[in-house]
């Protein structure tokens, strides 16, 4: 009695865990059940129990309600599939003028929308392209295929590689300083060298619109909402979800939208990248200390001048972060929007893991890499910048940059010219090294995987099986033994015990779409290869945190290495898994637990950097040695943002479970990359992301709950 | 007086939903309890006052009395509820904002507790920035800024940014983009209250050089009475947004209105803030030492002097006619007594 007093939550939580128990070994597993595979509901089976529900058809094998609820919400993606139909091909039919035929017609208004969207979103990265690489589309779109046909001359010719390998050096020389320079240009001479200018420059081209929109769109919206509560308001919930939608799931509706190609691909990545931006941008907002706007506003500020010169710049370090996320969002869907036909190194990626060609591959990854590290490192040296007004500068120092990109222009032309003399009859390769024409390592790599591999295979092999037979397998098999009732009482126990009957609800009812949908056993299964993630990220995450906490300099250096992987596309990191481990769930558990392993590290360094110094002295003070200090002080202050590490962990770890559908899982992500080529695929896709989303939410939820609670309580709200 | 550069007629500001209307409905009798009751925070109430060209009014208060409010109420960084403001005659509140903004730019300036410099600007760029902000060119703001880091003593950290500078020398950038502008009416809201003793100290000093020089109608807040009585050419004391007292140092310290500015007042030195004419007996001019004071005098700096005399210290104003004497033991009266009955 005196211990139940004395530790009332413990005790609740024992008799949460005793009901959840007692519920899993009450209820038995129907003898008719097995693991689904395939899209059994869509299949039709004399087995299956059908019901109907506005006018669709919903077919599922019928279970006990205590061991898997009935999919209620079965008629969800195909009425998502009508409505998206509906809308973009019959709603609000208006009358448009058409330039071809010079005649009104009617059209649906989302079609007409999209199809204006879609030609401005191509001109535009049609326009760099070209700018890049040559062509004649951004002239015809000002003129016509006859007028080009006259005038062949006026076909853009594109830029010779080393007049863009100058140009990126002379802006990071700008930017940042010698460092960048040199980074900038050894670049773009690997990816000319290594004959993946073209596919190098298409995805530039892509992010070069994608990411600048993002950031605008991102930035604008997320002044609205400072400024309108309502905007706000209405933004949020959008918000939330958006951010554990794997992105892989927006994709397919944004195939129905918006149709194939890059333009659809930007758009689509637009979608991913803005709410983080958003979101960012409020934080820093709100973040500013009111006098700092009240001095801006007595300095004379107009309401304008106030927003672009006191308020942004001033949350300079929130909006900062969400440029980086921009930025690393860009390069995560120039490789994922391959998948509904984004041209460039993405493309080349996923054809070389199609082929398991893991040299070329590898070679593709990199490129996107250290573009995407250049361009990060570059925008963020762009936003530090600053002016000297004490120099008296002479007008060649003042101009330099320029006069060095007019030189290096000149050369490359000329040197391109030249090329066309040296290398008659062949490729110029002092204008643009031709795909599959530059140094290749592929077949090195190749080589040194077939090494890895005859070597090791022993090894590897047993590794590998020892954990899918014994760890991984028993695993997936518990997971998919809880009954859905124990589930939610787990669930919704769990919500109540950390934030009372508020979280409780919210859990319960995004537990309950995922128990309703058809796709129960698939996300325990995406949960269980989560969990395995991340149970293993947070180990190691901490560890290492924990480690290089103890010297200043390690710390630095380990937060510098965090934020360089989270630069490389997500799509990256499977090719090194892949390379070992081949196609396994191994593979994709490695890739998650790499990836998930960032956030966890720089979430406990941070949070241990942040126990007040204050705090440490007082303690070595009082003679408590290393260990005692970190476990009984730093430790405890620095565990709610540890917390928090651990919500983005798990949303690493979600998008990473997903994107290894791409390998090969059975889990929600095989259905969704299966939406794509499923001409219903699109309220199929969208409902699966949603279900993940929803995964993330119930975890977010819970963990923010109880850092908030935990920060009061330890007064560092 | 010379004009008038400053002027509150009945001004309340109320935080809360339908505060216009509780005010109007209350017809000037505003008592806090009753609004706080109905979801209304008073933050100043009823205030009344002027403050002329070149005067220094100190508004002194606990934290919470409302004197941040008042000043945003007069620089218009908040609307004030109900009540009349002018600066220099004209309506504050009638003024639209392109008004409102050109005042900002060329009359007024101020000074924040928490310096709230801007974090990604350098030393003299914060100060340069009202300027460049009215759209004077890069060359002659900085230039300008440049002056204002030497007059507070700046020089050879202009291009620190805020985060590398002490809190004495932020508040410095914060005084010099005040001024830069060159304004006539200037605002400090608690300027050295987040500073050291030490540096609070010589900051009020360095501060005074600067007014002696520059001569600005001046609206400065504090919670601390010593540097009331140091700075003030009047003093306005606060209590739950009412101004309790407004009066020079030396009458508030003689005659202290209300119980509460007494309980401010009796720790005082006076010997600090009363000068000879306040306690000198104006009517007896005959039988005087040779010892002569200025009726300008500070108490405490004639005071040894006035104490070593055995017959009638005569006082003497600025064209050295007897205005008045004083008795030797009237100083220790002064200083030692008086304080239990307050006069
Ligand atoms: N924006 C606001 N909304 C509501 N109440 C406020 C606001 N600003 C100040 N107050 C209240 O007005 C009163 C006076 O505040 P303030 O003028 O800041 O005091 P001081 O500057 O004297 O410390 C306080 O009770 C404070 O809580
Ligand atoms: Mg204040």
């Amino acid at each position: 009695m005196e211990y139940l007093k004395k530790y009332p939550k413990l005790f609740q939580w024992l008799f949460l865990l005793i009901v959840f128990f007692a519920l899993c070994f009450a209820i038995d597993v129907p003898e008719t059940y097995k693991f689904i595979r395939g899209q059994a509901e869509f299949v039709k089976d004399p087995n299956q129990s059908v019901y109907f529900f506005l006018g669709k058809e919903v077919r599922y094998y019928a279970f006990d309600v205590f061991w898997r609820l009935p999919p209620l919400l079965g008629w969800l993606p195909i009425w998502i599939n009508d409505s998206l139909f509906f809308l973009m091909n019959e709603w609000m039919p208006m009358e448009f003028w058409n330039e071809d035929t010079q005649e009104f017609k009617t059209r649906p208004l989302l079609l007409e929308i999209s199809r204006n969207l879609t030609s401005f979103m191509t001109f535009l990265i049609e326009l760099i392209r070209e700018i890049l690489l040559g062509g004649l589309e951004t002239i015809v779109a000002f003129t016509s295929w006859d007028f080009i046909d006259a005038y062949p001359w006026l076909e853009l010719p594109g830029l010779p590689w080393t007049i863009v390998a100058a140009g990126a050096a002379i802006l990071s020389y700008k930017l940042s300083g010698k460092g960048l320079a040199l980074f900038a240009g050894l670049t773009m001479i690997y990816i000319s060298i290594f004959g993946q200018w073209k596919p190098s420059m298409q995805t530039l081209s892509f992010i070069l619109v994608a990411a600048p929109l993002s950031f605008i769109f991102g930035l604008g919206l997320g002044i609205a909402a400072y400024k309108s509560k309502r905007v706000e308001k209405a933004l949020y919930p959008i918000l939330l979800v958006m951010q554990t939608m794997p992105q892989y799931a927006v994709l397919v509706p944004a195939l129905v939208l918006f149709g194939v190609g890059d333009h659809a691909a930007v758009i689509i990545t637009m979608v991913v990248a803005v709410p983080p931006m958003i979101l960012l941008t409020i934080l820093g907002l709100r973040a500013i200390p009111p006098e700092v706007i009240e001095a801006g506003r007595m300095s004379g500020c107009t309401n304008w001048q106030l927003m672009f010169k006191v308020l942004i710049p001033t949350a300079r370090r929130d909006i900062l972060i969400g440029v980086n996320q921009v930025i690393m969002v860009c390069f995560s869907m120039a490789v994922i929007s391959a998948f509904i036909g984004a041209k460039g190194l993405g493309f080349n990626l996923l054809l070389a893991l199609n082929q398991l060609n893991i040299g070329l591959a590898l070679e593709a990854g990199l490129c996107i890499s250290l573009i995407a590290i250049l361009l990060d490192k570059m925008s963020l040296a762009w936003a530090n910048k600053q002016t000297d007004y004490f120099g008296n500068l002479s007008f060649y120092q003042r101009n330099k940059n320029v006069i060095f990109f007019a030189a290096s222009f000149v050369i490359g032309i000329i040197l391109a010219y030249v090329g066309t003399f040296i290398f008659k009859g062949s490729f110029n390769y002092l204008f643009e090294i031709p795909h599959n024409k530059g140094i290749s390592t592929a077949d090195f790599w190749n080589k040194g995987v077939d090494w890895i591999f005859d070597t090791f295979f022993v090894y590897i092999k047993a590794f590998n099986t020892w954990l899918i037979q014994d760890v991984l397998q028993p695993m997936r098999a518990l997971y998919l033994r809880m009954p859905a009732v124990a589930t939610l009482v787990l669930a919704v126990g769990a919500g109540y015990l950390i934030g009372g009957i508020r979280s409780a609800l919210v859990v319960a009812a995004l537990t309950l779409f995922i128990a309703l949908s058809p796709w129960w056993d698939r996300a325990l299964v995406t949960l269980y290869m989560a969990t395995f993630g991340v149970v293993i990220s947070c180990l190691i995450g901490f560890t290492v945190g924990t480690l290089c906490f103890q010297n200043k300099k390690s710390a630095a250096f380990m937060l510098g290495v965090c934020d360089i992987f989270q630069t490389f596309p997500s799509f990256v990191y499977l090719i090194p898994v892949m390379m070992l481990f081949g196609i396994t769930d191994t593979s994709v558990l490695i890739a998650v637990i790499v990836y998930a392993t960032i956030p966890a590290t720089r979430y406990t360094i941070e949070g241990l950097r942040s126990v007040p110094v204050g705090l440490h002295e007082a303690a070595t003070m009082s003679g408590v040695n290393k260990f005692q200090r970190l476990t009984k002080i730093e430790f405890p202050l620095a565990f709610p943002h540890m917390m928090l590490g651990l919500n983005q962990t798990i949303v690493f770890a979600l998008f990473m479970v997903i994107i290894g559908a791409f390998i090969g899982t059975e889990d929600l992500g095989q259905y969704i990359l299966k939406a794509l080529s499923d001409k219903n695929g699109a309220g199929i896709g969208l409902t699966l992301g949603i279900c993940v989303a929803f995964i993330g939410l119930i975890f977010d939820n819970l963990i923010r709950t109880w850092v908030e609670k935990r920060k009061k309580h330890l007064g560092i709200a | 007086m010379s004009e008038t550069v400053i002027k509150c007629e009945s001004v309340y500001k109320i935080f809360g939903e339908n505060a216009k209307k509780m005010l109007e409905e209350s017809n000037g009798n505003v008592d806090a309890k009753t609004f706080q009751e109905k979801g209304c925070i008073v933050g100043v109430n009823n205030a009344s006052f002027e403050v002329a060209k070149g005067e220094m009014l100190v508004v002194m208060g606990l934290s919470g009395s409302g004197k941040s409010t008042l000043l945003r109420c007069i620089s218009r960084l908040t609307d004030a509820t109900g009540g009349k403001i002018f600066i220099e005659g004209q309506d504050l509140l009638e003024l639209n904002n392109k008004e409102l903004i050109e005042l900002r730019r060329n009359k007024m300036g101020m000074v924040f507790q928490s310096f709230a410099l801007l974090p990604h600007k350098t030393v003299v760029e914060n100060i340069a920035f009202p300027l460049q902000i009215k759209g004077t060119n890069t060359e002659d703001s900085i230039n300008r800024a440049m002056e204002m880091v030497k007059l507070v003593g700046l020089d050879g950290r202009e291009n620190y940014f805020p985060r590398e500078l002490s809190g004495g020398q932020q508040q410095r950038v914060g005084i010099a983009r005040s001024l830069a502008v060159e304004p006539d009416i200037w605002f400090l809201d608690e300027p050295f209250s987040a500073l050291d003793p030490l540096i609070r100290k010589e900051m009020q000093d360095e501060f005074l050089r600067l007014q002696e020089k520059l001569q600005k109608t001046i609206m400065f807040i504090t919670h601390d009475f010593d540097e009331a009585l140091k700075l003030a050419d009047r003093i306005a004391i606060m209590k739950d947004g009412i101004i309790e007292q407004l009066d020079t140092p030396a009458k508030i310290v003689l005659n202290p209105a209300t119980e509460y500015v007494r309980k401010f007042t009796e720790e005082v030195p006076r010997e600090k803030v009363l000068i000879i004419e306040d306690v000198m007996d104006a009517s007896s001019k005959d039988n005087l030492g040779d010892l002569k004071v200025s009726k300008d005098e500070i108490i405490e700096n004639v005071a040894e002097k006035i104490l070593t005399q055995e017959k009638l210290v005569g006082v003497v104003d600025s064209n050295n006619n007897i205005v008045g004497s004083i008795k030797p033991s009237k100083i220790i009266d002064t200083v030692f007594g008086g304080r239990k009955n307050g006069s």
